[in-house]
């Protein structure tokens, strides 16, 4: 089911007693979800993510703006006639109800025409549970189960009535590292099995990279940027989005273009064509350093930390807005610990200009 | 770990002192006062031992008319008082005007001095030279006979009594029971939401087994409390209880210490022994009944 935000909006009346503007969680989003595909709503807490996905639920109405489900306009649909499957953070599971019995829930609620016999509710319930494969966990209770089971269980309870949406609300926060590795290929497997158009919220880059389709990343309220999450990555619109993205962080410098070069202080690192003199920030991403005693960017080297794979080096640069340089390299590269300087060749596919005051990116043919 | 014993047992020692003064070794001299016939309390002396004591007392008409009526009163106000209670509660967290105002409203009769409560009570229900009560004037609109619910048949008697008493424990219950059902996470009605779950199976299904420990908690203590009840009865009909036929068991067995012609410890203990064993069956029931729910 392809779905097609148009314009929401969603504001919700201020808490505060001296502040009377209202608050806007939600600014004029509009985006269009093809069938069948995993997407990411990336972005801090507090940027309005999560009211995005209580909207598609229908968990809140928009202030403004619509919502549909294929050709049907449902903004103002409860969410049990949207055939929507939801996973809550917490997962929601009802502490009192068996494994099995919290599956039936959602088929036991169903009237009239849609009506299950109790057998055809028990070969649902199997067949969501052998998808998430908990078969043998059916008569626990939710108490009894670890993390990444009731996870499982939850997401059985959402795919039972056969949703055309899936919607995860912070699938992967309450698990560990490991488990939420392994959690994430499960999201991604069961999605592709089923092919249900999933929507996830989550606040971990990582997550939403390494596993959606396309990623949406807000801020504030704001869609700031959307596509295949490689390409987001590598072709970033803006300082935050930029920075949002990758592990380690982009590394910021202030520095000026001027005379086509790129400047760091009086050190000219990369030149540029047809760009105009002015104040810049300058990211760089921690694989765009190339090690090399010529190269035009030197730092003050404060340590390496060895990643097996790759090195990990720490330096710093009076320019830059980042506590420390991290700079990712080969490990076969070896890092001359008895100098207190380190030279940098940087990769111009790497390194990203933004505008000084309005942190957007600007366009530049860099070498 | 004998050492650590020690420290443990001294620092109970105050609570262990004044609980085997005041509560354990009272609680033993009523049972050995209850087979000892005739006792006397001045004299300390007494006729003899057996099982005369709780003869008398299962004989005594008065004492039976009080398991009556203490039983009429615990049925119908337990389960009623804790229902209203409920319903009220749920009414109360579902709104979002005027929240705080109905939750002190509910609350009032629990902080309101029992003279203003019992004066009001009166002008409902007492026939005086004036009027005939608040209610019977109400009930004449409806072309129905005064009834006197002070002095008049048992049936309008016990109604004030029942009414009194659930009006008295339900604001204690009210505060109770909102406050377990803010306590259930939000979620789980977004959950049943978005499965299309309807307001009553969500109430049966989620609501009440989330909140079922508190609702026993104050079906188990409201049956104790309604056994125990005395001081209703007194407010509404006066010290002569028996008299009015409304006495309770608690106020047989102050009668028989210090009533019209008290002095028979030996029949009160008896009968508070007789009370004893009421409440601890009828708790035990209680028990019995949520601990089976639990393993459902």
């Amino acid at each position: 089911m392809k779905i097609i935000l148009k314009n929401i909006t969603k504001t919700f009346p201020s808490r505060s007693r001296r502040v009377h503007t209202p608050v806007t969680a939600v600014d004029h989003f509009s985006f269009e979800i093809p069938d069948g595909q995993l997407i990411g709503l990336l972005g801090p807490s507090g940027c309005g993510k999560s009211t995005t996905l209580n909207m598609i639920c229908g968990l809140e109405t928009p202030t403004e703006g619509q919502i549909f489900f294929g050709d049907q306009d449902v903004t103002s649909l409860p969410p049990e006639n949207r055939g929507v499957g939801m996973v809550f953070q917490n997962y929601a599971l009802y502490p009192h109800l068996t494994v099995l019995q919290n599956i039936l829930f959602p088929l036991q609620n169903l009237k009239g025409k849609n009506k299950l016999s109790k057998q055809e509710m028990l070969n649902r319930a199997q067949e969501a549970a052998r998808l998430v494969q908990i078969q043998e966990l059916m008569d626990r209770k939710p108490g009894e189960l670890s993390g990444g089971q009731q996870q499982r269980v939850a997401i059985a309870r959402a795919l039972v009535k056969m949703p055309h949406v899936l919607l995860l609300d912070e699938p992967l926060s309450n698990l560990d590292a490991r488990l939420r590795l392994q959690t994430r290929e499960e999201i991604r497997k069961i999605q592709k099995a089923t092919k249900i158009t999933t929507v996830f919220v989550t606040h971990d880059q990582e997550e939403a990279m390494s596993i959606s389709d396309c990623i949406v990343v807000m801020k504030d309220g704001l869609v700031q940027q959307t596509g295949k999450p490689q390409q987001v990555y590598d072709d970033p619109c803006n300082l935050f989005v930029a920075r949002f993205l990758g592990t380690p962080q982009i590394n910021v410098f202030k520095g000026f273009s001027k005379d086509g070069g790129i400047y760091l202080n009086d050190q000219k690192i990369l030149s540029a064509k047809n760009l105009p003199d002015q104040e810049l920030y300058i990211g760089i991403r921690p694989e765009g350093f190339i090690l090399r005693e010529d190269g035009p960017l030197s730092c003050q080297l404060s340590g390496i930390e060895v990643m097996g794979r790759d090195i990990s080096v720490v330096s710093t640069h009076p320019a830059c807005e980042n506590q420390a340089i991290r700079s990712i390299i080969s490990a076969e590269n070896k890092v001359d610990l008895s100098s207190s300087v380190v030279h940098f060749a940087l990769k111009p596919g790497k390194v990203f200009l933004f505008d000084r005051a309005t942190d957007a990116r600007i366009p530049a043919d860099l070498a | 770990m004998k050492k650590r014993n020690y420290k443990g047992w001294l620092y109970l020692l105050p609570a262990i002192l004044f609980l085997g003064v005041f509560m354990v070794y009272p609680l033993i001299d009523v049972f050995i006062y209850s087979f000892e016939e005739g006792y006397n309390s001045a004299s300390q002396t007494y006729y003899g031992t057996g099982l005369y004591n709780y003869s008398y007392v299962l004989h005594d008409t008065y004492f039976l008319q009080a398991v009556k009526n203490t039983f009429i009163l615990v049925i119908i106000t337990v389960p009623l008082s804790t229902l209203l209670s409920l319903l009220i509660s749920m009414a109360v967290s579902s709104i979002k005007a005027l929240k705080n105002l109905f939750q002190t409203v509910y609350f009032l009769p629990y902080v309101t001095n029992t003279l203003a409560v019992g004066l009001v009570f009166m002008i409902l229900f007492k026939k005086t030279a004036y009027t005939d009560g608040l209610i019977n004037l109400m009930l004449a609109w409806f072309g129905k006979g005064p009834v006197d619910f002070i002095d008049g048949p048992y049936w309008a008697k016990m109604f004030v009594l029942c009414f009194y008493t659930i009006w008295v424990v339900m604001p204690f219950k009210v505060l109770i029971l909102t406050g377990a059902l803010a306590s259930v996470d939000k979620n789980y009605y977004n959950a049943a939401r978005v499965d299309g779950t309807s307001r009553f199976r969500t109430f049966i299904r989620i609501t009440l087994p989330m909140i079922s420990p508190t609702v026993f908690y104050l079906v188990i203590t409201g049956f104790i409390g309604a056994f125990k009840a005395y001081s209703d009865a007194v407010a509404l009909f006066g010290t002569d209880l028996n008299a009015a036929g409304m006495n309770t068991i608690v106020g047989y067995v102050y009668d028989m210490l210090y009533g019209n012609g008290g002095g028979y410890p030996s029949y009160a203990s008896a009968a508070a022994i007789i009370l004893f064993v009421i409440v601890l069956t009828i708790t035990c029931i209680n028990l019995l009944v949520s601990s089976s729910k639990k393993r459902i």
